[in-house]
């Protein structure tokens, strides 16, 4: 075919761009859906709580992401400083994904379990009070401002649509038990969404403000479960290789 | 006179150009604006104000999306609707369709940044509009196509002259990628999750993301390169057989190298290593774009000394090729082992949108304007003025985030005798104050320049249809005609 023949007709144009740009999408993309070992098999790997939920929420809508990656790559450096590498698994329930894509603060993929709650909240609330040479934001409005949890079950809905194993119905719930244990499938229960969010925060209270269920609350709750699902002990050195 | 002026209003749609032409000014003077207050909140944290509204991480999306879609978005709407009428000699179709894209765009951009600083994202990078949004700016976008593509048609040229073949691929591309990216399952007005997670979220945003640079930021640029490189130039495009390959090779190579932005992380290796490889094939349909721009000035290289606008549209061809060089080069696995998470990808995206995205749409501009308003641009010195502020501030900006980036890529790998790490964290960031610092006041020359412009824009406007018009084209035909 000439060249003349396609830049004198532009429906021809078009049909033959769309199909030029379309077979990288589909050769990359697609099969990553349909591959079994793009996702790792590993137990411990659980949906959020209902408080992670909303802790997470907020994690996006202060465009944390943009400075904070959650992706540890496989090299000794990282291993020091974070742990192990993230597996894929670890981020299989995160609608939409928060790897990131600069590091202007650390990663926090295993934050979890790193500081106390404590710490946490005076961090948020005034960074450099405990790292004078931190150039993050404060983030004060954290701890004054109640958490709005009134919609958490829509939001746990909208995400059980989306594949997240939230249960609506007892069959469900039964599947969840038998996946997760049943301490976590009552955490995914969505009937029972706004009670478990709020006994979570009064068992564990984050924010370190009895009675009270703040915005840091979640976040912390959040940043406190990043990365401490998988344990690693239970895995020889290599057994992730073969997923790579 | 008042005949000679009506005449080229009448043959084709300027009014719509005019309007994306004096947003496109009002994006790159906010946009490049909220860029330098956020690169000074990195050098000077205290800029935070306790402020949720201007906080780094809400402000950011802000900066990126009145730049790219601002910006970027209305000086492409702007010499698309131009130069599509120009070459297809054909007045723009369906102009109460025009007219929608011009306030729905607009519309769009402004309140994705409103919703930005209220904490309404959909947290992915470029993509940040939430789903009333996005449906918006796909109607915006399906309006651009029908108009444009009936424009083609109404031609009265048998073929399609090759600037429009790269609009023509930006406009399908993106409306693919904008739509299965930002698929997703809203719970109200304000917030949705995306359909996909993880790994499998993770390559369509960075297919996005990548793209979108591909496409918005490169493949429609070449567009403006190719009309206007050659009519500042007065001379022939340089090859048109180059052109043909470089145009299918670049748009069919780059839908695949996206993965490079997701190297040595859960994503498997078999993607993220073709992704690399076409990333450095992507080399040369990239330098022949830059080749066919940069030759088509063989025989008339003295304009280089003579022309402001000359000078803009071949520096910006220049910060092309070296962008894209770097590019393949940080896409190998062991370089993008240092760079990544680094701010040497930050310095490359700007040595990019800067130096090549918008230096070529300055100089476009500065063609575009004088015809537009049938004047002459109020001062030629001043155009100078600004291409040396612009030059200054993006030579300032990459080589301090190069140092930025590259320092603290070595720092954070670095061992000590006995096998610890060298530094902390904390410690990178120490130091990579000095050129955060240096950084900002890159960015401050480049919107000085802006400023410029935008003066010289606003007194060119105020005498337009006084000053006696420069019929450029017909002095270009005599003395060439006498040559």
């Amino acid at each position: 075919m000439r060249h003349e023949h396609i830049e004198t007709n532009s429906g021809l144009m078009i049909l033959l761009i769309l199909a030029v740009i379309s077979i990288g999408g589909l050769v990359e993309i697609v099969p990553l859906f349909y591959i079994n070992e793009t996702v790792e098999k590993v137990e411990g790997v659980r949906p959020n709580t209902p408080l992670e939920v909303r802790g997470r929420d907020l994690y996006l809508r202060e465009g944390c992401y943009l400075c904070h990656s959650q992706q540890i790559r496989p090299f000794r450096d990282e291993w020091l400083r974070y742990g192990h590498y993230s597996l894929a698994a670890e981020s299989q329930y995160d609608h939409p994904f928060q790897w990131g894509s600069k590091r202007t603060g650390p990663d926090l993929a295993r934050l979890g379990g790193k500081y106390s709650d404590q710490w946490h909240v005076q961090h948020l609330k005034a960074p450099r009070s405990v790292v004078p040479q931190s150039i993050m934001p404060n983030y004060p409005w954290l701890l004054t401002t109640k958490l709005d949890y009134s919609d958490v079950a829509d939001r746990m809905r909208a995400l059980r649509a989306t594949g997240v194993p939230y249960s609506v119905t007892q069959a469900e719930y039964e599947a969840n038990v038998k996946k997760f244990g049943q301490t976590v499938a009552d955490q995914l229960d969505i009937s029972q969404a706004e009670a478990n969010l709020l006994k979570e925060a009064r068992d564990k209270n984050f924010d370190g403000i009895a009675g009270q269920v703040t915005e840091m609350e979640a976040l912390v709750a959040y940043l406190q479960s990043l990365g401490t699902m998988v344990n690693f002990s239970q895995y020889n050195d290599d057994e992730f290789v073969k997923f790579r | 006179m008042a005949l000679s002026s009506a005449l080229p209003a009448e043959q084709y749609n300027y009014d719509i150009v005019r309007k994306f032409t004096i947003m496109a000014m009002v994006w790159a003077v906010l946009g490049m604006s909220v860029g330098v207050y956020i690169a000074s909140e990195l050098a000077w944290p205290f800029l935070n104000y306790d402020i949720p509204q201007l906080t780094f991480g809400r402000l950011r999306p802000v900066h990126t999306t009145l730049v790219i879609f601002g910006f970027g978005g209305s000086a492409l709407f702007a010499t698309s609707y131009y130069v599509v009428q120009r070459t297809c000699q054909a007045r723009l179709a369906f102009p109460w369709l025009a007219e929608f894209t011009f306030w729905g765009w607009t519309g769009g951009v402004a309140l994705g940044a409103l919703t930005y600083v209220s904490g309404i994202t959909q947290g992915r990078e470029y993509a940040e509009f939430e789903w009333p949004l996005d449906i918006a700016i796909t109607l915006v976008w399906v309006s651009y196509f029908a108009v444009y593509v009936e424009t083609l048609r109404r031609r009265s040229q048998p073929h399609i002259y090759v600037a429009n073949w790269f609009y023509l691929a930006f406009i399908l591309a993106v409306a693919l990628l904008h739509i299965f990216n930002n698929l997703a399952v809203p719970v109200s007005l304000t917030k949705s999750y995306s359909l996909f997670s993880g790994v499998q979220d993770a390559m369509t945003q960075w297919w996005y993301g990548h793209n979108a640079v591909g496409f918005f930021l490169t493949a429609a640029f070449l567009g403006m390169m190719y009309y206007f490189v050659p009519k500042q130039a007065g001379r022939p495009v340089y090859s048109y057989r180059l052109s043909i390959i470089h145009f299918w090779a670049l748009i069919f190579l780059y839908m695949w190298a996206g993965g490079h932005h997701l190297h040595w992380t859960s994503l498997p290796d078999w993607v993220s290593t073709l992704a690399a490889t076409f990333s450095i094939i992507l080399l040369m349909p990239s330098w022949g774009g830059m080749i066919n721009g940069i030759m088509t000035l063989s025989g008339a290289w003295d304009k280089l000394r003579s022309d402001p606008i000359m000078m803009f549209l071949i520096v910006s061809l220049s910060f092309y090729g070296m962008s894209t060089f770097e590019g393949p080069l940080m896409s190998l696995k062991s370089v993008n082992a240092l760079s990544h998470y680094t701010d040497w990808t930050v310095g490359h995206v700007h040595s990019g949108a800067l130096g090549w995205v918008a230096m070529v749409s300055f100089g476009s501009l500065y063609h575009l304007i004088p015809r537009l308003w049938e004047t002459r641009m109020y001062s030629e010195k001043l155009i100078y003025v600004h291409f040396w502020l612009a030059t200054i501030g993006i030579v300032l900006y990459i080589t301090s985030l190069w140092v930025a980036g590259i320092g603290q890529g070595l720092m954070l790998r670095s061992f000590d005798d006995y096998g610890n790490l060298a530094y902390t964290f904390i410690e990178t960031v120490e130091f990579m104050h000095t050129p955060y610092v240096w950084r900002a006041l890159g960015g401050a020359f480049f919107v000085a320049g802006v400023l410029v412009m935008v003066y010289n824009m606003a007194m060119t406007l105020r005498t337009a249809g006084r000053v006696p018009v420069l019929d450029e084209e017909a002095r270009l035909a005599a003395r060439l005609a006498k040559a």
